[in-house]
């Protein structure tokens, strides 16, 4: 059976179905257990499982995250959530040096199963320090597998499947998909990480998204469809492990690429697989594959200036346009009567 | 007057002791010959603090370490074979050839790992403490450091959570005065006390002499028995010195390096050689049973060099195994 919940639902149905089945899985950060519960992603785990499992932490984000790491060495499935990457920084060391490498450095002989679960903010000024996507940084570090969802069926899944992963797992949300709600099978499920899916099938085009670009990847495949171009949009889902199985073979299909992202374009997941692409596609391609991406600059906070800073469904359907040797209207995507840096009615901010 | 330790328990101290001596002393004697790849950071004159806390330590109990490890690695019971082994960097060394004498592993020891990044274990070994509690274990997690380390903002996170969380874990710091070549006087404002700063963060934090074997026991003893006992974390500060370069092999004393003056006043208060005047003088032990030990120590350790060099390097291929769990492992 499957119901309609929102991301943020989803995600703490995952937290409680992974909770109730194992009682090694613990979750922390801060915020869990208070009034906001994490966007209500924590909402009534504490009450249910207990505070022993399920707490608050001291705000010592790379401690906290070396602590995860000792207690996952110890038998228990930490999930340790932070309510902005940024936050997260502090971390690295523990993440890059003890999480990830310890499998590898000591032969091969356990594994870290932890999942940190990371909040990717955007709009209503969140600005340099609360809007930063770096999972391109991660992704690069060996032994560390991303996920980024993008629907509520798959945040659930792919959560669950990482909270079961012998591995470190960093989980992405995205702040602008919490209330994005979608069919989620009830009980426990799981989305295989480093499996892209085709979310939409088509031979005149592959578009490669992640996170909140599959939203309006989809928008865009509905107003090119309309007009005669057909999409194969896939949803990469992880960018660590990749399924570079699934992108290359849409790609052969289309013999066009093109790829988004949600962060700073050089030297980006989408970089990444524009290259690939071309490596390993070349004799496929029509024409050149393309990316659209942020630019290289912080993110300010005025919403005078970050009103062309995050390109979209009309932005996917001009360069659509220009791969194709087309010109197509971007007719309903203007989002009517919606500020540009709010995802819709139900973010009124501050966070 | 402190009553004097059994005669079988000191007998272990210096048993322990001379072991970790003559193991770093080989591995000082045979580096130059190229065939331990690796940097190694030897504890030699520190010896006391590693036989002390392991003797204090249970079996299950667990042990985090840090870059200069062999010491903490031995006295808690881990394999000698595959800790050479693995600094010759064979598929038999303890991590597979993948660690060196950085990181190192026996988890059948106890010995749950060593990390070369400075504090990196300190919450780690945290964590296991908290695992601990939370599964009922009555089991005591015991983190090594360095004064350097207390210097790492993790090193105030994690014993702060220690103490917010009453972990069974034991802290222990390894004051040999000098981080690399850095002196602490360049690093820490003048008077600063580190177990005193552990004693604000709220834990219970004592300092004792750490070339001292007997002392570093019964420290040690007592806050292992009080941390079983649900009593929380406790910070024990050891003064020791380190004979041999940071890393390497060599010397650091002399011109613009370490002063002579203060390795010979170190020398003087040498773990190994007062113990062996304390087991003589009090008629424990002969010359004869000492030479008889360091005997049987030295075929034991040219036994494991002779297993480190005998073994086999690990096939090229491995270097691609196993980098996440689940995906096979390289060779036992």
């Amino acid at each position: 059976m499957s119901r309609v919940l929102t991301f943020a639902a989803a995600v703490n149905e995952a937290l409680a179905v992974a909770m109730d089945r194992d009682p090694g899985v613990i979750t922390f950060g801060l915020g869990v257990g208070d009034a906001r519960n994490i966007f209500g992603t924590t909402a009534g785990l504490q009450e249910r499982f207990g505070a022993a499992r399920v707490f608050d932490m001291p705000a010592a984000e790379n401690a906290m995250t070396g602590v995860a790491v000792g207690a996952a060495l110890r038998g228990l499935r930490p999930v340790m959530v932070h309510q902005r990457m940024d936050f997260f920084l502090l971390a690295l060391d523990q993440l890059v040096n003890s999480a990830a490498k310890w499998h590898y450095m000591f032969g091969g002989r356990r594994g870290v199963p932890l999942t940190i679960r990371l909040i990717l903010g955007r709009g209503w000024g969140q600005g340099p320090t609360h809007s930063q996507a770096l999972h391109a940084w991660l992704a690069h570090v060996p032994g560390l597998k991303v996920a980024m969802p993008a629907t509520a069926r798959d945040a659930k899944g792919l959560l669950l499947a990482a909270i079961f992963d012998d591995n470190p797992v960093v989980f992405i949300e995205h702040r602008w998909l919490h209330q994005a709600a979608g069919e989620v099978p009830e009980g426990d499920y799981r989305v295989p990480l480093g499996t892209a899916q085709v979310v939409r099938e088509g031979g005149d085009l592959t578009v490669a998204a992640l996170s909140y670009m599959v939203p309006e990847a989809l928008r865009a495949a509905e107003v090119l469809e309309r007009q005669g171009c057909r999409v194969d949009l896939v949803d990469v889902r992880s960018v660590a492990p990749f399924d570079w199985t699934t992108i290359l073979s849409s790609v052969r299909r289309t013999g066009r690429l093109l790829a988004l992202d949600i962060a700073p374009a050089t030297l980006s997941v989408a970089g990444e697989i524009v290259a690939r692409a071309a490596m390993e596609a070349f004799g496929a391609l029509r024409c050149a594959p393309r990316r659209i991406a942020l630019p290289d600059i912080p993110t300010p906070t005025s919403p005078a200036l970050t009103g062309g800073l995050y390109p979209g469904a009309a932005e996917i359907v001009g360069v659509a346009g220009e791969m194709l040797g087309r010109s197509f209207d971007t007719i309903g995507l203007d989002a009517a009567g919606v500020p540009h840096d709010v995802p819709g009615d139900w973010f009124k901010g501050p966070f | 007057m402190a009553r004097p330790l059994a005669p079988a328990l000191l007998l272990k101290l210096h048993r322990t002791m001379k072991r970790i001596r003559m193991v770093e002393e080989r591995v000082a004697e045979r580096y130059p010959e190229g065939r331990m790849r690796c940097p190694v950071h030897l504890c030699t004159g520190q010896e006391a603090v590693s036989a002390g806390v392991g003797a204090a330590l249970r079996p299950g109990d667990l042990v985090v370490s840090t870059h200069r490890s062999h010491g903490h690695y031995l006295a808690k019971g881990g394999d000698l074979p595959r800790l050479i082994a693995e600094m010759y960097g064979k598929a038999t060394g303890c991590s597979s050839g993948r660690g060196g004498s950085m990181h190192v592993v026996d988890e059948a020891a106890g010995f749950v790992g060593s990390n070369a990044i400075l504090g990196g274990t300190i919450p780690v070994g945290t964590g296991l403490a908290l695992a601990l509690q939370l599964r009922g274990e009555r089991l005591v997690s015991c983190v090594f450091l360095g004064d350097g380390a207390t210097e790492e903002g993790v090193f105030y996170e994690s014993l702060s959570f220690a103490a917010l969380r009453r972990l069974p874990v034991l802290y222990v710091c390894e004051n040999n005065l000098y981080s690399v070549m850095s002196p602490l006087s360049v690093r820490q404002p003048p008077g600063r006390v580190l177990h005193r700063v552990a004693h604000c963060l709220g834990l219970r934090a004592r300092g004792a002499d750490g070339n001292d074997p007997v002392a570093v026991y019964r420290a040690a003893r007592r806050a292992v028995a009080a941390i079983r006992r649900g009593g929380g974390p406790v910070f024990l500060e050891f003064a020791t010195y380190r004979w041999r370069e940071h890393c390497g092999h060599q010397l650091d004393c002399g011109p613009g390096m370490r002063d002579d003056e203060e390795f010979r006043r170190w020398r003087e208060r040498d773990p190994v050689a007062l113990t062996e005047a304390a087991l003589l003088d009090s008629g424990i032990v002969g010359r004869a049973d000492l030479e008889a030990t360091e005997t049987a120590i030295a075929a034991e350790i040219d036994e494991a060099f002779r297993f480190a060099e005998e073994s086999p390097f690990p096939e090229p291929a491995e270097a691609f195994a196993a980098v996440f769990a689940g995906e096979g492992r390289p060779a036992p």
